[in-house]
């Protein structure tokens, strides 16, 4: 397919937003219960919240460079029941709309305590909020890989991988960027927590990455220029498409890149996602250093830029195989 | 139910792609706008089409058949590409089969042309809206024209007889005659799309001609040859009994 930086940013912008979202909510179910010390910084939630809010507002904008009519996106909503878009297209308001009221509640004040016991648990009505948004994050990394994965005939796609892969890198991306704000607060506890999660959802991320590359190249393709035209003999050979100068055809299902290139993007991603942010992770754990944090995230998120674009120049559309001579 | 579609006859089309020009030509002056062109005299020509004709080289040579191959949307009894539509825009008629998209509806997401495994939609890359063939749906039931030219353009345009409309559903009609009898197919059956258009194979009709139906000859099977006896000189039998 040919990869659209829009998808791209769209995919990597909502995945990162989202494990953010579940790192501030595993950070403060964590305080809550008293396992980790509380978060010192008043404004941690409420500008963790605001910063997955920016990020996922920049995701649905960049969505939109991907219509061609952008004013009837509305109208997305409509067929819920079959298509996974138009799931998207509900869920992700609603995350925003969770992730806005999570950082009001929290900068604004209007957080309380919900629930307390005499084991000096005291739970804060935000943390429920926190919980519904959970279930919403989970529900959006699901209906954003389903719309890739439930394309049977594009195989490289249609694996329950695909979920995995978009839940684990989006929760990793997050976790890391979730690390550079405690950090900056000083919350050396919650900042080690975070970390080693980033570390943990990283190399879980790169076992089934890994797993997804090799099912796709010892992939064997349904169809075959056969079965496309319907004629049994072994030799058959294109001569014309129909088109001169090409067409939407040629032009939508190709990456328009040589086979090298697309090997040197998935060397690219493969260090630039996996074994670089976990030693800047491990250097920035051990030193403390802000910056080391950001540079970990910051080298991660290119790499998953590469990762999403090879994730789409991969996918070989079936309907290639009728244009195989311009 | 009824279940328009196109039957296409390998076996005599001829490639010379009247079909797509009378189908750019009626769709294009129809009454849902223009399918626009970029460059269309000049180099690199492209534009939107509904159908194009390719061509496939069978065989080796010098042992090869040349094969041109028409394609146009299929209009799948379980088309794949209208539930992944989040508008609704991409629909199936339930009247008579026909996979449409509502213009005014669609927002150009080009979901559905990837999950089309054949890659029968095209983009308007002027319009922003997905196209396809509509099967002339704005002619078949047009009752100004005679009825003998309520028919696709293309149909009507074929030369040689290699495009055929009607009623897949309907066991007795003439396309589901020629499905049954001279094994028309899908395309990729693999994928369970189950497309209403089929194609007619490439078909020969051989046929045995002897010598002697080439060289008229007296008596060819030598009959009387074979009944042929010698004068009886003898008395015989019937020469001495009486009763």
């Amino acid at each position: 397919m040919h990869p659209a930086f829009s998808v791209i940013f769209l995919t990597t912008l909502i995945g990162a937003a989202q494990g953010l979202f579940l790192a501030l909510f595993s950070t403060q179910l964590y305080s809550e219960l008293n396992i980790l010390p509380n978060v010192s910084e008043s404004n941690f939630y409420g500008i963790g919240a605001v910063v997955a809010l920016i990020l996922l507002g920049a995701g649905l904008l960049s969505s939109f460079f991907h219509l061609g009519h952008p004013e009837r996106a509305w109208r997305a909503a409509a067929r819920w029941k079959t298509s996974w878009l138009s799931r998207e297209v509900i869920v992700l308001p609603m995350m925003m709309a969770v992730v806005f009221v999570y950082a009001v509640m929290h900068l604004g004040g209007f957080d309380s305590i919900a629930f307390s016991n005499n084991a000096n648990i005291n739970l804060s009505s935000s943390l429920f909020l926190g919980m519904f948004g959970v279930i919403i994050a989970f529900a959006l990394f699901l209906c954003t890989a389903m719309i890739y994965a439930c394309i049977k005939f594009l195989q490289e796609w249609s694996s329950p991988l695909t979920v995995v892969n978009y839940i684990l890198f989006g929760m990793a991306s997050g976790f890391m960027l979730s690390t550079v704000l405690t950090s900056y607060f000083s919350l050396t506890d919650h900042t080690e927590f975070l970390g080693n999660w980033a570390i943990i959802l990283t190399i879980a991320a790169f076992f089934t990455r890994s797993a997804s590359l090799y099912r796709n190249s010892r992939i064997k393709h349904k169809s075959s220029v056969q079965s496309a035209i319907g004629i049994r003999h072994n030799t058959i050979k294109q001569t014309s498409q129909g088109a001169m100068g090409g067409s939407f055809n040629t032009r939508e299902y190709f990456h328009g890149k040589t086979a090298a290139f697309l090997k040197s993007i998935k060397y690219i991603f493969m260090v630039l996602v996996f074994p670089i942010p976990l030693l800047l992770m491990f250097i920035a754990l051990d030193s403390g250093n802000t910056a080391i944090f950001a540079a970990a995230f910051i080298v991660q998120y290119i790499g998953l830029l590469a990762e999403r674009w090879f994730f789409f120049a991969q996918a070989n559309h079936p309907q290639n195989i009728y244009y195989q001579t311009v | 139910m009824t279940q328009l579609a196109l039957i296409i006859d390998l076996n005599v089309c001829v490639g010379c792609s009247a079909c797509v020009t009378s189908c750019k030509e009626w769709n294009t002056s129809g009454p849902a706008g223009f399918m626009s062109d970029d460059n269309p005299y000049q180099k690199d020509p492209n534009g939107t089409f509904f159908n194009r004709v390719q061509t496939y080289e069978v065989g080796e040579f010098p042992k090869t058949e040349t094969v041109h191959f028409p394609k146009s949307c299929l209009h799948c009894e379980e088309p794949p590409c209208v539930p992944v539509c989040p508008t609704g825009a991409s629909y199936k008629r339930e009247k008579d089969g026909i996979v449409l998209v509502d213009y005014d509806k669609c927002i150009g997401c080009k979901y559905c042309s990837w999950a089309c495994p054949y890659g029968a939609r095209e983009i308007d890359e002027h319009q922003k809206v997905m196209k396809k063939c509509t099967l002339c749906v704005d002619r078949i039931y047009d009752e100004s024209l005679p009825e003998a030219e309520r028919k696709p353009a293309c149909v009507l345009a074929c030369p040689t007889n290699a495009r055929l409309f009607g009623d897949v559903h309907d066991p007795d009609s003439h396309v589901s005659n020629l499905i049954r009898e001279e094994g028309g197919y899908p395309l990729m059956p693999e994928w369970g799309t189950q497309p209403s258009n089929h194609y007619l194979p490439r078909r020969k009709t051989r046929f045995t001609i002897h010598q002697d139906e080439l060289v008229r000859v007296d008596n060819p099977l030598n009959k009387e040859q074979k009944q042929h006896h010698e004068p009886v000189t003898s008395p015989t039998l019937d020469d001495n009994s009486f009763i």
